[in-house]
């Protein structure tokens, strides 16, 4: 027979240990729950949101009543459990109805904190502690103006920032000297004061209320130094105080809260306690965070198995005020025995504070920039010494190790690090979730582990850990389209040309419903490159789908000219290419030749008539294009080697040219750079490049993923490999991949931030199948394309596209 | 009073492209849209002098290759955010052969 469990309280804590139990003993107790609400369980957290009008109150249910039929509940909605009968086994609520249990678990929550001046029952104060008083706070701000809120607390200004985006007048009352004085220093307060200022809100520090001023309702608000206030409402947000009223009252023993000991067992054993209602090991707490560390311990202990033991929380606290960003936990103040390592940004609003003891971090406030909120609160908890990191702390997690820049912050975490702190979600959970259920989409990862779907504040880490895990499988929720004629991503459109063997961007526009006629600059482009690049052999290229420098096959300058840079095959060159390209500049009367940083030469300011005729003299010598114009292969940078160099250990300028060679005329989602150095000294940086060749005296090691432009990135080392015909085909798999997979404009550095690097090794290294069936499709792309037929002979020579070089017409 | 010149044949310009006519010193560009609408201009982008012959042609837009104005084929005028306008001439196409008046 099964036991019977009644359960007090229909909150967040109560609830939360019953879905913990119906995970672990889905068939151990028959289930009763008194909710003195009428509702069923929902998200209390999130009532700041609904006070703001940016949720709705069917948004914030956690378990509506369908949930409790399916799991077989019995729910008293709107019955409050006056007496429990502990000889009996028996809770008696309001109404009468009654209820026998085997085990009872009371999660009775708290209840706002009233100060007992005179006035404080007049109706129009209201305190801010579930959906009755946000309805009343809702209904009196449609026709009442002005609203105190006593208490600049996190609540206290929650609620004041709901009202003023109710259009009402809002001024905070608050004792103390600066705002959320138990989670800010007083630096940090002064800052939130000021965007809250900016933003409407008015405050009165320091004021103690005396008295609620009114005859019927409220009119104004008294202070202990004699001043006035004129109000319409006053919300109450001064604190809370545990609901022991039940506990008291049936003889369990209580100090501050209901007191439970590690198994969150009262001093009767039948009798389990949670939430906000109890005190552990001296403690109360006000957060959900440690209330679902308890329901966990609980429900463990509720199932019998006797594993677990809560010993008690270190808590953080975020602000739920749109466009206010801050982060505060532990010892935030300091004392004469600990140091502070303090940021302060007045212009950009930044205010970064953490304070170490012992070399280590007990504390921190972060106001304005809280991404790195997660990994100090990490290093806080687990005590980890930070001595060795302690220069580039304030610089966040993204700056350690040596990749320098561009780092994501949640592939640098490690599996315990705590991603939701609400409910206790590790990273290692989230990616486990998701890897091993196959989730895809925020509302999955929520449903499967609860991460993000308390507060939501780390909603953003949350996408973060599915792009990191899921790689290119992944979808942001939001994930922009294309441009403003689609409402496909990049993803959407590249797949559907795959899946519908779409071979024209006509049919691309038709097949996905476009909603321009001919797209826009953006789309077409990418469109143009996601079909070639599926469809090598069969999609037609349009050359009206081109940006101006791969449709004149020449980079288009500011003045309208034009620049020429032919191709030196890894960076070298003869004399006769150099009497050639010098012939050439004398001949057009060019002004510039200047030595590029690709390791060869750029002539500048040619007309574009003249641009078949210079091709056509180059040719003839023997130089092709070096598509420095074109989301291409650029460059392969090289160094001597060991042909010359003392050092050298391969032969990296050979080498560079034959990865020139294979790969010279291939089309990408963005422009491409390789490199080889001859030894690690690796002169010709290839540690910056798409794709890098370190020679080493065992052979090869190959880097990806670098770039020395607009954000610079350090490659990381995909493998070692020992010969040339290795480099070739890692290189040929790597590009392939790069093309098949990055969207458009993407180039390999943020694409491997995004889809991960593991993910990019599997496919390279690990998979050794894959990785040749990938160089075997560049090769055939290559071939199928007739890429490595020279573009500038094919216009110079062959008469290509000559409507492209000549006017219409001259005439006048 | 107007002035039409033959300029070319409409197949002489790709869809979606334009070609240049130069008179004197000035550049005039001249566009042909999917539906074989024909358009002139002067190949002077409002904002910096890009030349529109070089851009991407759209709808009745063409979106210059230097910083990504949209101008107004028809008009001249840049779309908004952006403001600027640059010359335009009337165009006709008799039995495939394009006109414009200079
Ligand atoms: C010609 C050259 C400068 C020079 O005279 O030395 C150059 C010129 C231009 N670069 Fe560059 N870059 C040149 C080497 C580089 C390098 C150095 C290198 O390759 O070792 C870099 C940094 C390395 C890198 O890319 O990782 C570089 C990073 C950029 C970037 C930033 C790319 C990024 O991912 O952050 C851009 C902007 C872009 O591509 O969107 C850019 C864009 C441009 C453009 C194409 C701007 C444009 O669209 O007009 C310039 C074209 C001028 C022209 O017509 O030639 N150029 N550019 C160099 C050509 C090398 C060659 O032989 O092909
Ligand atoms: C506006 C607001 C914003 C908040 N923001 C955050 C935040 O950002 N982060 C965070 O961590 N925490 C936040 N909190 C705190 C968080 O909501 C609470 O810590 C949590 O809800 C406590 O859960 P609980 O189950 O202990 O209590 P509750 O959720 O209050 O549940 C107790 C339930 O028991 C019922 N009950 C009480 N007595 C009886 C009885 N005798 N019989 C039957 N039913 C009874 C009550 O009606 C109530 O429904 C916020 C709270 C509020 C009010
Ligand atoms: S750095 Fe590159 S993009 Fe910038 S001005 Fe120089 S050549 Fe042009
Ligand atoms: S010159 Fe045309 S957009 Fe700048």
């Amino acid at each position: 027979m099964k036991q019977k469990l009644v359960v007090i309280g229909n909150g967040m804590a109560g609830m939360r240990t019953v879905e913990e139990l119906l995970k672990i003993a889905p068939e151990k107790f028959d289930i009763t729950v008194f909710g003195a609400e009428p509702y069923g369980n929902y998200n209390r957290i999130l009532l700041s949101p609904v006070l703001a009008g940016e949720k709705g109150i069917d948004d914030i249910m956690l378990n509506d009543l369908q949930w409790y039929a399916d799991n077989n509940i019995t729910l008293h909605k709107g019955v409050k459990v006056t007496d429990v009968d502990r000889s009996a086994c028996k809770v008696i609520g309001d109404d009468g109805t009654e209820a026998e249990y085997d085990r009872l678990l009371i999660a009775t929550g708290s209840e706002p904190f009233i100060i007992p001046v005179p006035g404080k029952d007049l109706p129009g104060v209201i305190s801010f502690r579930d959906i009755h008083d946000v309805d009343m706070m809702l209904e009196a701000a449609k026709n009442k103006k002005k609203a105190v809120v006593i208490g600049g607390g996190l609540l206290g200004l929650e609620a004041a920032n709901g009202l003023m985006k109710q259009g009402m007048d809002v001024t905070v009352i608050h004792l103390m000297d600066w705002l959320m004085e138990r989670q800010m220093d007083p630096v940090s307060g002064e800052m939130l004061k000021k965007s809250l200022e900016e933003q409407g809100m008015k405050f009165k520090l320091k004021a103690s209320t005396s008295e609620i001023l009114g005859k019927d309702e409220v009119e104004g608000i008294k202070f202990a130094d004699g001043s006035e206030l004129d109000a319409d409402i006053v919300v109450m947000a001064v604190g809370i105080r545990p609901n022991i009223e039940l506990g008291k009252k049936i003889g369990l023993h209580c100090e501050r809260g209901i007191v439970v000991d590690d198994t969150l067992q009262t001093y009767d054993p039948k009798i389990y306690a949670i939430g906000e209602c109890v005190q552990h090991r001296g403690e109360t707490y006000g957060l959900v965070a440690p209330l679902f560390e308890m329901a966990k311990v609980c429900a463990n202990h509720l199932a019998e198995f006797g594993i677990g033991k809560y010993e008690g929380s270190v808590t953080s606290t975020k602000l739920k005020v749109t466009g206010i960003d801050l982060f505060s936990a532990g010892d935030f103040m300091g004392d004469d025995t600990t140091e502070d390592i303090v940021v302060r940004d007045a212009s950009r609003g930044i205010y970064k504070k953490i304070v170490i003891r012992d070399d280590r971090i007990i504390g921190a406030v972060l106001y304005g920039d809280t991404i790195d909120g997660a990994w100090y609160f990490q290093l806080m908890r687990e005590a980890t010494n930070v001595s060795d990191i302690r220069d580039a702390l304030m610089f966040g997690q993204g700056h350690l190790g040596d990749s320098g820049h561009g780092g994501n912050v949640v592939a640098d975490m490690t599996d315990d690090t705590e991603i939701c702190g609400c409910n206790g979600v590790t990273k290692g959970e989230v990616v486990e979730a998701i890897s091993k259920n196959g989730l895809f989409t925020l509302e999955e990862v929520r449903a499967h582990t609860k991460a993000s779907s308390s507060c939501g504040s780390c909603t953003g880490l949350v996408e973060q850990l599915l792009e990191f895990t899921l790689g290119s499988d992944y979808e942001a929720p939001e994930a922009a389209p294309l441009c403003g004629c689609t409402n496909h991503t990049h993803d959407q459109v590249r797949e559907e040309i795959r899946k519908q063997k779409l071979t024209s961007i006509d049919s691309v526009f038709k097949t996905l419903n476009w909603k321009t006629d001919n797209g826009c600059a953006a789309c077409r482009m990418a469109v143009n490159y996601y079909l070639i690049s599926t469809w090598p052999k069969e999609a037609q290229d349009d050359p009206q789908s081109r940006f101006i420098n791969e449709r004149a096959h020449a980079n288009i300058q500011k003045d309208g000219t034009y620049s020429v840079i032919p191709r030196m095959w890894g960076g070298m060159t003869t004399p006769k290419e150099l009497r050639a390209i010098a012939n050439a500049a004398e001949k057009y009367d060019l002004e510039t030749v200047h030595v590029t940083g690709g390791q060869r030469i750029g002539l500048y300011g040619i007309s574009k008539e003249q641009l078949p005729l210079i091709w056509k003299d180059l040719n003839e010598e023997g130089l092709v294009s070096g598509h420095a114009y074109g989301k291409a292969l650029r460059t392969v940078k090289t160094c001597v080697g060991k042909e010359w160099c003392r050092f050298g250990t391969q032969d990296s300028t050979g080498l560079g040219i034959k990865l020139e060679q294979m790969s010279w005329g291939s089309w990408m989602p963005h422009k491409f750079k390789m490199a080889a150095s001859g030894c690690p000294r690796n002169c010709a940086e290839a540690t910056i490049k798409d794709f890098g060749v370190v020679c080493v005296d065992s052979g090869y090691e190959l880097h990806i993923g670098g770039n020395g432009g607009i954000k610079v990135r350090a490659t990381d080392l995909l493998c070692n490999v020992e010969t040339e015909e290795e480099v070739l085909e890692y290189a040929a798999a790597f590009v392939q991949l790069y093309r098949e997979e990055a969207r458009y404009l993407e180039r390999t550095a943020p694409w491997i931030e995004r889809v991960g690097f593991s993910y990019v090794k599997e496919n390279i290294v690990d998979n050794a199948e894959k990785r040749k069936e990938l160089a075997e499709r560049f090769k055939y792309s290559q071939e199928v394309t007739r890429s490595q037929v020279d573009p500038w002979t094919e216009r110079s020579i062959n008469g290509v596209e000559a409507y492209e070089f000549t006017p219409l017409k001259v005439i006048g | 009073m107007s002035n039409w010149v033959e300029v070319g044949k409409l197949e002489d310009i790709p869809a979606l492209g334009a070609r240049i006519v130069k008179n004197g010193e000035t550049d005039i560009a001249v566009f042909r849209n999917a539906n074989d609408e024909v358009f002139a201009l002067n190949d002077s982008c409002p904002h910096k002098q890009g030349k529109l012959s070089q851009g991407i042609v759209h709808g009745q837009t063409v979106t210059c290759p230097l910083h990504n104005w949209k101008i107004d084929l028809a008009s001249g005028e840049a779309q908004a955010p952006d403001e600027g306008c640059t010359g335009h001439y009337e165009t006709k196409v008799e039995n495939g052969v394009i006109f414009i008046d200079v």
